[in-house]
């Protein structure tokens, strides 16, 4: 299994196992977009731990996991980039704006929480 | 000889081919039984030239005989793998003493010398075996000359790469201020690889500090090039990458212009002027109110 | 040449072994994990170019040694439609028609040399180089391995039987 996908309460987990071909990346946003809708799911959380490259291709497809998980109501957080392909993102001048990126699970859970709180506190 | 007139030699050897071995056995048993007045004439002759001034005159004597001893074997057994070993052996003591390259070069060099000179002495009477023992002699010597050489050489730079080592990572301290924030301290000049260096031990200390904010103090660079300003705005991206605030702190006015002339967009940092500032807003960002704050909060 | 990988490239499963054999060259070379980390990035992107642009290519991993240094080299051939404008696509913010840019001033960055050879109709061939600096130390050991005796090239003396 390539990519795992969890439900932990109000939020999607999708943990990637290994290094993904193009096609199993756009599986994983096709199947994250489903899922999004089906379980109403009001974050998701992507878990790049397992890559050790991040390409213009893989930044692209988490974008627009982003934008179709936006539009079914969800925010996306990106968490695992390690400090090597940080390194290499910057330097190849990719960035995952406005994506946003936090160091582990635990961090975007909270920051989800935050946001998700903000927002029911507003009355939306 | 081969069919076609050639003489398959494996090494070629200015001496010729045939090295009489009962010359070496010679060479060698004469060398032992001169052994005490060779040596100490080789001590004298290196306390003469001033070499191993490090060392009393005792330790000198003592490393002499061992190496003396070695010498002789090595001629003896044509093998340098012990002399190889004590020669190690040796540069490694006397390397934190301070003994330097050619201080090592000059005594193997003198003892070379000093047994050429008493070979010369005990068979001119016949010039021809003269001839021969230093043709016996000569490659030899030098063989084990380059051999000592090296082993000193090589082992000067182990122990240099060592301390660089040491003085990179003392030189890129990252510390842990208070849970999840990190300060890292630059101090010196700052090159290319050094700050990359840096950023790869910064982003490596967010991961396991798990911090969410770093205060980078540059306070202690006094210049900065284009390629450094880039490697501290990758720096501060890279950190954001992995979910941590960067703030930039003890930016000098200099700096700051220097920044500003070569393009780089500062509106994408936080700096501010001084490293207690720094931390000050970091704690903010963490959520912890400072001291200040706290006792706002109590008086009154 | 005995060294070199050869990894043809089809399809986009390629472009997974591609990446892994791009890092695991790197790092039996010496590179440090960031270093082999940007070689397996250029891999991928420019990899991909042949993929999405073109349908087939291969690529190929050459070590390359000189005295002071040691690298890899990175070429990565097709005989597709080629690039109309080069100097162009060498430029950020390009895209082709598809909307997508082609990730060459990416790749670029990060790689030392960078050589693009393209002509319409004929293919494409980019040829991307990295480089570490080889220590004195590095070098010594390399030689003290080649050398079982240090002064080997000097005249021996036959030892007494």
């Amino acid at each position: 299994m390539s990519v795992a996908i969890l439900r932990q309460g109000d939020y999607l987990i999708a943990s990637i196992q290994s290094d993904l071909s193009d096609s199993q990346v756009l599986a994983l946003r096709d199947d994250v977009a489903d899922r999004v809708g089906t379980h109403r799911a009001r974050g998701i959380i992507v878990d790049v731990t397992a890559l050790d490259v991040i390409d213009s291709f893989v930044a692209r497809s988490l974008r627009s996991i982003a934008v179709t998980a936006r539009l079914r109501g969800a925010q996306t957080v990106i968490v695992g980039i390690q400090p090597e392909v940080a390194i290499a993102m910057v330097q190849f001048d990719l960035n995952l704006q406005p994506l946003r990126t936090a160091l582990d699970l635990d961090e975007a859970i909270a920051l989800l929480d935050s946001w998700t709180a903000v927002r029911t506190a507003d009355g939306r | 000889m081969n069919p076609d007139n050639t003489t398959a030699v494996k090494h070629p050897t200015p001496q010729g081919p045939d090295i009489d071995s009962s010359l070496l056995h010679e060479l060698v048993a004469y060398l032992r039984k001169n052994r005490t007045e060779l040596r100490e004439e080789w001590a004298r002759r290196i306390t003469d030239a001033q070499l191993l001034s490090v060392m009393t005159p005792d330790e000198i004597f003592s490393e002499a005989t061992a190496v003396y001893d070695n010498y002789v074997d090595a001629l003896e057994t044509g093998s340098v793998e012990t002399l190889q070993a004590y020669a190690r052996d040796l540069s490694e003591r006397i390397i934190p003493r301070g003994v330097e390259t050619h201080e090592v070069l000059g005594i193997v060099l003198l003892l070379r010398d000093v047994l050429a000179r008493s070979l010369f002495v005990n068979y001119q009477h016949d010039a021809d075996l003269l001839d021969r023992i230093l043709d016996a002699y000569e490659p030899a010597a030098n063989r084990i000359a380059v051999t000592v050489g090296v082993s000193f050489v090589e082992e000067r730079e182990r122990v240099i790469r060592e301390q660089q080592e040491s003085i990179r990572e003392l030189s890129t301290p990252v510390l842990q201020v208070r849970e999840r924030l990190l300060i890292l301290p630059i101090i010196g000049v700052l090159d290319s690889q050094r700050a990359r260096q840096l950023t790869e031990q910064l982003l490596s200390s967010i991961q396991s500090n798990r911090a969410k904010v770093v205060v980078i103090d540059i306070t202690g660079v006094a210049t900065i090039d284009v390629t450094v300003a880039n490697h501290l705005v990758q720096t501060v991206e890279a950190a954001r990458l992995m979910g941590a605030s960067a703030i930039i702190t003890g930016l000098s006015s200099k700096i700051a212009q220097t920044l500003v002339d070569l393009g780089v967009d500062l509106s994408m940092m936080k700096t501010v002027g001084d490293l207690q500032g720094g931390l000050e807003e970091a704690e903010r960002l963490l959520g912890y109110r400072t001291l200040e704050e706290a006792f706002d909060g109590l008086e009154g | 040449m005995d060294d070199e990988i050869r990894i043809p490239i089809e399809g986009d499963d390629d472009l997974v072994p591609a990446r892994a054999e791009g890092r695991a060259l790197a790092e039996k070379l010496g590179f440090s994990r960031t270093d082999a980390t940007l070689i397996a990035t250029a891999i991928s992107e420019i990899g991909r170019n042949i993929v999405v642009h073109v349908g087939r290519g291969e690529l190929l991993l050459r070590p390359v040694s000189e005295p002071a240094r040691c690298g890899i080299v990175v070429i990565a051939r097709d005989e597709g439609p080629g690039i109309r404008d080069v100097e162009a696509a060498l430029n950020d913010g390009y895209a082709s028609n598809r909307g997508l840019g082609l990730g060459l001033p990416g790749t670029r960055r990060l790689m030392d040399e960078f050589l693009i050879e393209s002509e319409e109709g004929k293919g494409t061939t980019v040829r991307m180089t990295k480089w570490r600096a080889r220590d004195e130390l590095e070098r010594l050991r390399e030689r003290r391995g080649e050398m079982a005796d240090p002064s080997e090239h000097l005249p021996e003396v036959d030892a007494p039987d």
